[in-house]
């Protein structure tokens, strides 16, 4: 009965450590295997990668903090502006564009944060969008620094560790991008099972118990906001390194939305929910929606309704739970 | 400057009768049903669509068109109600609302591509629309005295519905007290199910009045989303004066920031936003729930 519970609710700390070890061996597994059978395509996959910390980022805000936001989107791409320009501007070593995209990110997230984590419901919501929104204009206003409808352009990092280039066919830049994001989810994990972690889900699920049992909301909500605005940040850094371009696309309300959207699909709430929907609405993106946008759009809208009406968890518990199955059957079997 | 000032002013006031026209229908909505519904301006987009069609394709006229698109957007959306919309009533999880309403705009922009096409539709005005009007002070094309005209009439008409009839008194009641209201036999029900059908009908009449400044095409419904949907939030959800009053300071500030700072885009707009969802968030004539 403990084992059950332990491995629904994901609270004590042995089967925590065990999915560590399980995001440790999975996400790499996972590169390798893009990596093999896409290897023309890595620069999608590289965006995927970076938009995935968007969504993950996303997550720790929307799905363990319970604040409603279509508006993530500006953190991700203030930091690809602020990362790109530090390029351009001579600091073009790699790891430093991270360490910048996340610095500036957390300046964003913490900004934003203050003003969003104030407020609940439809004022909370429209604020996130009206943030969003302002962002986009301004990153139209300021072409000097973010280049406009043209986009900000020639981001040309050095060496990663001064050892290993950036290729034409992005290998470098693939390879990094999955070990970041590796560590970024392993420490994530580690994040949102501590203490304050759990204090934000108690605030997600009941915000008056959390404060009669002596928690600081506000205070909390905007801390997390940081943090994500870092996981954000790194994205964008991410983004700007591997494409060489920032476009206005990257700080717009279809972005955030789309995020959004992913989130869900995956499962909001669990990290493995925004890593799963992220990867698995922009594979499918990526092939439908090259054959026809509008088709595209149709069976997102039937997925969207479907997903509300069926599985408001996500699609992940239900993979999760299956997988869970299989290898519980496998187990017997043998 | 004073014609630059006055010509600013008439286009403000009939952009804002526009924004009016189509949002009071999702700010009644919000106010009675708490859904945050972000596939308003999809159903906008339908009744554009059908009275382009009706006016181009049937040849109809203009007054019947508009009833034709009116009836018909609330036709096309009332399976939407039955089937989706009932089940996110009142619940608390805005993040349901929110994907429930983009899969449906998402859906129906698809679909309309998939009918229409992607190209923008017009919809032609009769003679006696199209041509300038000579107010004495300044010539304006009639039709955007046509737009004023139409959002005084639909906010007085408004008033009357909500103020002066029983149904109106029986909605304020579900407003109020949704279950008490059922209990005194009320069928609240009913009253969400007229008035999704009065939203959405408002909407499409805005739709197609408005498609002179809002042109009809299928990423309309992306493309305005946000904007209804911050005047109701600015005006205050369930608020007929509020949704009057957000929609003409909302529409004098993105039609003068175009005209005097066209590079800055919608920043001014948001600005402003930001400033009265803080000092206000609940609207600016809007209560709290």
């Amino acid at each position: 009965m403990t084992d059950r519970l332990s491995i629904g609710v994901g609270r004590s700390a042995a089967p925590a450590i065990s999915q560590d070890i399980l995001a440790l061996v999975l996400i790499p597994l996972i590169g390798a295997i893009g990596f093999v059978l896409f290897p023309d395509d890595l620069a999608f996959l590289t965006r995927l990668i970076s938009l995935t910390l968007l969504v993950l980022s996303l997550d720790l805000v929307t799905g363990y903090c319970g604040i409603d936001t279509i508006g993530h989107s500006a953190i991700f791409g203030v930091s690809a502006y602020v990362a790109g320009n530090a390029c351009l501007a001579g600091l073009t070593d790699p790891v430093a564009l991270l360490i910048v995209g996340a610095v500036s990110g957390a300046a964003a997230g913490l900004a934003s944060g203050a003003l969003v984590a104030r407020f609940s419901g439809l004022p909370q919501l429209v604020l996130s969008i009206a943030i969003g929104q302002l962002t986009a204009a301004l990153a139209n206003k300021l072409s000097s620094l973010t280049g406009g409808s043209d986009g900000l352009s020639g981001i040309e990092p050095g060496r990663v560790f001064g050892v290993f280039a950036f290729d034409l066919y992005g290998r470098t830049g693939y390879i990094f991008s999955v070990v970041v994001l590796t560590i970024v989810f392993v420490i994530l994990r580690r994040l949102v099972n501590s203490p304050f972690g759990l204090l934000c889900r108690a605030i997600k699920d009941d915000s008056l118990r959390a404060r009669m049992i002596g928690a600081r909301i506000y205070p909390r909500l905007v801390i997390m906001y940081g943090f994500s605005g870092v996981v954000a940040g790194i994205g964008g850094a991410i983004m700007a390194i591997n494409t060489g371009v920032v476009g206005l696309d990257s700080v717009s309300f279809e972005q955030s939305a789309e995020a959004l959207v992913m989130l869900v699909v995956g499962g909001a709430g669990t990290l493995w929910g925004g890593l799963f929907g992220s990867l698995v609405f922009q594979l499918f993106q990526h092939y439908v929606s090259a054959a026809n946008p509008f088709h595209w759009l149709i069976m997102l809208g039937l997925l969207l309704i479907a997903i509300v009406l069926f599985a408001p968890r996500g699609l992940a518990p239900l993979v999760g739970s299956l997988a869970q199955r299989t290898v519980r059957l496998a187990w017997r079997r043998s | 400057m004073a014609k630059t000032i006055l010509g600013i002013g008439l286009d403000a006031i009939s952009y804002g009768m526009v924004l009016f026209i189509i949002s009071i229908g999702l700010s009644i909505m919000m106010g009675l049903m708490r859904v945050v519904n972000l596939a308003h301006g999809a159903f906008a987009m339908i009744g554009g669509y059908l009275a382009s069609y009706a006016l181009r394709s049937i040849g109809l006229s203009y007054p019947v068109a508009i009833i034709v698109a009116v009836l018909g957007t609330i036709v096309i959306a009332m399976p939407f109600e039955i089937l989706l919309y009932r089940r996110i009533y009142r619940k608390s999880d805005a993040l349901a609302q929110i994907l429930l309403t983009i899969g449906i705009t998402f859906l129906i922009i698809g679909l309309a591509n998939f009918i229409f096409g992607p190209t923008s539709k017009p919809i032609p005005l009769p003679a006696s629309l199209s041509g300038p009007y000579d107010l004495g002070f300044k010539v304006i094309p009639a039709n955007r005295l046509f737009v004023m005209a139409c959002g005084v009439c639909t906010a007085l008409l408004l008033w009357l519905l909500v103020d002066r009839t029983e149904f109106g008194i029986r909605l304020r009641a579900a407003v109020d007290n949704g279950d008490m209201a059922e209990a005194l036999g009320i069928k609240t029900q009913i009253i969400f199910s007229v008035t999704f059908a009065l939203a959405v009908g408002l909407a499409a009449f805005g739709g197609v009045v408005g498609a002179e400044l809002l042109p009809i095409e299928p990423y309309y419904a992306l493309r305005y989303m946000v904007t209804f949907l911050v005047v109701v939030s600015v005006g205050g959800s369930g608020s007929i004066l509020g949704a009057l009053a957000a929609s003409m300071i909302l529409g004098l500030v993105d039609t003068t920031g175009k005209y005097l700072a066209p590079e800055y885009g919608e920043f001014f707009f948001y600005l402003l936003v930001i400033g009265i969802v803080f000092v206000f968030p609940n609207g600016l004539l809007g209560r709290s729930h």
